[in-house]
């Protein structure tokens, strides 16, 4: 039999679509991770990245979180995370370590680009702000944040398609999500399994991304600069 | 395989360290291979296919679209695409790794390659300068800061995604990291971690020595 009759085998396998393992359980175990360590990421860091950036002191510490979040592979975050997380007694088939993995991994896009969007506003619209006698929290929530909301969304955009991405390596840490499907196909060599697999991620990594830039077109004011 | 018991009350236990210090040589080996040469092709291709953009510039939007929507795929995903083709082997691991640079190098050679300033180019033009000469001597040397820049992002992005090809059974450093999870004994997992950072960071390093030897011009802004 070949590859693609594996694959075919095990699409119409029953036991692929029902079950306590079932394709369903799968997704929505990925799914909820990574929507919920985008979440906790943004409402950690977006209200600090706005302060920084309101007063202006973002920008070295966006540079400095930028290259330690390159040179630490997600990977290498998730092992710290099972690390820490099986020391602390959170039990080893939970997903608590690859949820504590995502958050680190989602923080710093949604950081910087608050802060790369709050210090893109020019001064002088900021000036004028002050001018006509706004204080700091309304220069902040009625310029900078508005102007800033492109970047970002972009920022959350990019956190959460990599946070999706990066659910799947919740398989090499015991625990569930899409990615099981791929380590179970290696471990039993079922060529059908990890071609259902790896079909499933890298369409839920297209549909998220392409799925977000629409409601990022579609949310964002047409004219910013428009008093509200 | 002993959970747990086989912790000590140190997180890292420096005999392992000392014993296996040959396994670690041989894994840092396979790491700079794979990482050498994914990016070395990935350079290889990128350039081959910034020069398709060049001429023809509408293909631009479709190379990007697809060497991004490479780049979108999980690297677990990749690997996983691939072995029911190519097996758990090397070739697997490099031609999902090399996928990868593309996206980033074939942007940044273009977009080095654009910023180029319209009046040196004139001027070059102005000294009688052929085309091609003016792309090689002025346009690529210029380009230089941007091109590597890209270089340095793909290498240590790359360095970070073999690690992952620890579920291949190949992995570099992310054996040590993999094996560590699996065994519960946190020395290898933090030796696997670490490394992986300093071998990301050395390679980072080497470019910026590598960037400045090759544009001694910029150094005085640097």
């Amino acid at each position: 039999m070949g590859i693609w009759g594996q694959l075919i085998e095990f699409v119409t396998d029953p036991a692929t679509w029902t079950g306590s393992g079932s394709f369903w359980i799968r997704l929505f175990e990925h799914v909820w991770v990574s929507v919920a360590a985008t979440v906790i990421a943004i409402v950690v860091v977006f209200p600090l990245a706005l302060y920084l950036g309101h007063v202006r002191k973002g920008s070295q510490a966006a540079t400095a979180v930028v290259n330690i979040g390159r040179a630490l592979p997600s990977f290498g975050i998730l092992a710290i995370a099972f690390l820490i997380l099986v020391e602390m007694g959170a039990g080893v088939r939970t997903p608590w370590s690859i949820l504590v993995a995502l958050i680190a991994l989602a923080a710093p896009p949604v950081f910087t680009n608050t802060i790369a969007g709050i210090q893109a506003v020019q001064p002088s619209t900021i000036e004028a702000g002050r001018g006509m006698g706004l204080t700091g929290r309304q220069v902040l929530f009625g310029i900078e944040l508005p102007m800033a909301m492109p970047l970002v969304m972009e920022g959350v955009r990019i956190a959460f398609v990599q946070v999706i991405a990066t659910a799947t390596l919740g398989a090499l840490v015991a625990w569930g999500g899409l990615g099981r499907y791929i380590i179970d196909g290696f471990a039993v060599r079922d060529n059908g399994e990890i071609l259902f697999g790896a079909i499933a991620v890298g369409l839920l990594a297209i549909v998220a991304e392409v799925g977000f830039s629409l409601i990022q077109r579609a949310v964002t004011p047409k004219g910013l600069t428009v008093a509200r | 395989m002993s959970p747990v018991l086989a912790q000590s009350d140190q997180l890292i236990d420096w005999s392992w360290v000392e014993r296996n210090l040959g396994q670690i040589i041989d894994r840092t080996w396979e790491h700079l291979i794979l990482t050498g040469i994914s990016v070395g092709l990935g350079l290889l291709i990128s350039v081959g296919l910034t020069i398709i953009v060049l001429r023809w510039r509408w293909t631009y939007p479709s190379i990007t679209g697809f060497a991004g929507l490479l780049y979108t795929i999980p690297s677990l995903a990749l690997f996983a695409l691939l072995v029911p083709f190519t097996g758990l082997s090397e070739t697997t691991a490099i031609i999902a790794l090399t996928s990868y640079t593309l996206f980033i190098l074939i942007r940044n050679i273009v977009a080095g390659i654009d910023g180029v300033p319209e009046a040196v180019k004139e001027a070059a033009d102005g000294m009688g300068y052929t085309a091609r000469a003016r792309f090689w001597k002025m346009e690529v040397p210029l380009a230089l800061p941007v091109i590597m820049a890209g270089l340095r992002i793909a290498t240590v992005t790359t360095v970070g995604l073999v690690t992952v090809t620890a579920a291949i059974g190949l992995g570099g450093y992310g054996f040590f990291i993999l094996r560590g999870i699996n065994t519960f004994f946190w020395t290898q997992l933090i030796v696997g971690v670490v490394l992986s950072v300093v071998l990301a960071t050395i390679l980072d390093l080497a470019f910026i020595a590598l960037q400045r030897m090759l544009s001694p011009w910029a150094r005085a802004n640097a």
